[in-house]
């Protein structure tokens, strides 16, 4: 398995040789599992659920970025419009809790097929620029609209009946279910990363020009990808909005399309589960250094610059260079 | 014309802000030949490349391959009508595996895969394929070797074994010998020799011996414009075309 040892930004995932999911890879799933069932039991459930979102937020943006190749500053846009409209779903139609979140997921996946056949003309900053100014549209729609609540948001979501039968109002009860979701949520993306659709969106991110002269018309994967990933992230946005039983302009300011960024590269971009720790870390942060006010945010640009200057490879990019295994 | 031409450019144009990269140039490859494009530098020959595949858009003239209009088309649907084009610089996916650059090529044959839903295992098929093609251009141990590790002359075979994959009827080749030790060139040019059979070749190249030993036909460009055209010793012994390469030696123009 370790036979190739490399030193380069992006670790190769999926060699050849390893047929289906690598024995490490599985087990860290498992462990992730495990860790994940035992700990509200531990740790207060809503920070965890906060974790849990957080983690398939940045893996559906590292979808786009570490494996797509291509950098997104707006996905606040579909992780906010998903809450937003999941949580209208929710309070305003009633509808259980997976719907509402089915709704909210599938906006995000029609707004990023809007905003990402218009933006997958460009490349580079000018990706990430057109991406930004979509989603500073979607953000003063957000103050505008008349079913958002401007300011307010949509307060006091109700957190429902799962099926219409298991209520969720117990943090723990919610807790599994979203569990569920974001652990589902994170096979997907796994599953992406490793199909034969993967293997494209790699050859492309490594050399454009020479994907074409082999027949890809790499625009419609590198749209294909940004649907995907708009809908992962939309999945993560209406989860959180049940959570929280709150849609805010939080979730659509441009500070989150930021923060997004700052989880996967800190985690490590293009490894499979970087984004995990780098989200995990940074909600640890904000939620454990509140009293430290405005500071966390310094905190969180000192820690970004440390990680820029001696780890340009996030955290589970210099332990796989280490271990010499893609993670 | 009795010939058989498989690619011709008519009145083949490139125009950059007021430069004539390329002016008016006509082409015709005859099927089943390895055609060579030589010139000093800076002659056009990368741009008429450029233009022949559609990686830039002519300003004027019509490129017709295999009888059809392909003026207009895309450049990943010109590769898929099974005209292939090499770059300059060596084209590989450098963090992938020898075996799996050639794999991405072979999974052409699967259609479009936007099937990412299903596990890269069904790709295991064309493994054996894809070794074979290596053992084909001498890689075959170093399949499991990510690309950016190989040294620059087995990238450049690595390359030709994935344009090889699609099993293209033609064949553009981008300079297949620049910065190549000679051993390196004795190799890639007895593979160039070995997979003409069948296919056509359309090749830019400076090394003069391996033009000379290797290509039915030359056209030599100069300023853009075709120079010359002929076998290599008509070529080699036209004034004009002498005239252009000891030009530039001894002014050094044309460089850049």
């Amino acid at each position: 398995m370790a036979a190739n040892t490399h030193t380069l930004d992006l670790p190769a995932v999926g060699r050849p040789g390893a047929i289906g999911m690598p024995t490490h890879h599985k087990l860290i799933f498992l462990g992730f599992l495990a860790l994940a069932l035992v700990a509200p039991y531990v740790l207060y459930p809503v920070f965890l659920m906060k974790v849990l979102c957080f983690a398939l937020f940045a893996c559906a943006f590292n979808l786009l970025l570490g494996f797509g190749g291509l950098l997104s500053f707006g996905h606040a846009a579909y992780f906010g419009s998903a809450s937003y409209v999941s949580a209208h779903a929710a309070k305003v139609w009633g509808l259980t809790p997976e719907l509402s979140i089915l709704t909210g997921t599938l906006a995000a996946a029609v707004l990023g097929l809007a905003i990402g056949s218009l933006a997958i003309r460009r490349q580079g900053i000018y990706f990430a620029m057109v991406t930004l100014a979509f989603a500073q549209m979607v953000f003063f729609f957000s103050v505008q609209a008349p079913f958002t609540g401007g300011e307010d948001g949509i307060q006091s979501v109700p957190r429902g009946h799962l099926f219409g039968l298991i209520s969720m109002a117990p943090d723990r009860n919610l807790y599994f279910f979203v569990l569920a979701v974001v652990f589902a949520g994170l096979l997907i993306i796994y599953r992406i990363i490793h199909s034969p659709f993967g293997q494209v969106l790699k050859a492309i991110r490594d050399n454009e020009p020479r994907s074409v002269s082999l027949g890809y018309r790499v625009d419609r994967y590198k749209l294909a990808v940004f649907v995907l990933s708009a809908a992962l992230a939309g999945l993560a946005g209406a989860t959180k909005a049940i959570v929280f039983q709150l849609a805010s302009l939080t979730d659509v300011y441009w500070t989150m399309s930021g923060e997004v960024v700052l989880m996967t590269l800190l985690g490590g971009m293009g490894t499979v589960f970087g984004p995990i720790v780098g989200a995990a870390i940074i909600v640890a942060m904000q939620n454990y250094l509140a009293t430290f006010g405005a500071w966390v945010t310094v905190i969180q640009g000192v820690i970004f610059v440390i990680s820029v200057l001696l780890f340009r490879e996030g955290i589970i990019g210099v332990l796989s260079k280490w271990l010499k295994k893609p993670l | 014309m009795a010939e058989d031409v498989i690619l011709s450019a008519a009145g083949l144009t490139k125009e950059f802000k007021g430069f004539l990269a390329v002016n008016n140039v006509d082409l015709k490859v005859a099927r089943g030949a390895i055609h060579a494009l030589i010139g000093p530098n800076g002659a056009g020959k990368t741009t008429c490349f450029n233009l022949l595949t559609k990686f830039l858009q002519p300003t004027r003239g019509t490129i017709v391959y295999n009888g059809r209009d392909i003026s207009a088309m895309q450049p990943a649907d010109i590769a898929r009508l099974g005209l292939v084009r090499s770059f300059q610089i060596s084209a590989v996916f450098p963090h992938m595996t020898a075996l799996e650059n050639v794999r991405i090529a072979l999974q052409r044959q699967r259609g479009d895969s936007f099937d990412f839903w299903r596990s890269e295992r069904v790709l295991s098929t064309l493994n054996g394929r894809a070794l074979e093609l290596l053992d084909e251009v001498g890689l075959a141990e170093f399949a499991d070797a990510l690309a950016v590790e190989l040294p620059y002359g087995r990238k450049r075979a690595l390359e030709i074994a994935t344009t090889l994959a699609l099993n293209p009827d033609m064949l553009l080749l981008d300079e297949p010998m620049a910065g190549m030790a000679q051993e390196d060139i004795e190799r890639i040019s007895g593979l160039i020799g070995r997979i003409s059979k069948n296919r056509t070749i359309l090749m830019v190249e400076h090394n003069l011996s391996v033009v000379a030993s290797l290509s039915d036909r030359i056209t030599v460009l100069a300023r853009g414009q075709v120079l010359a055209e002929g076998d290599y010793a008509a070529v080699s012994k036209d004034p004009r075309v002498i005239e252009a390469y000891i030009g530039e030696v001894y002014t050094g123009a044309g460089h850049g």
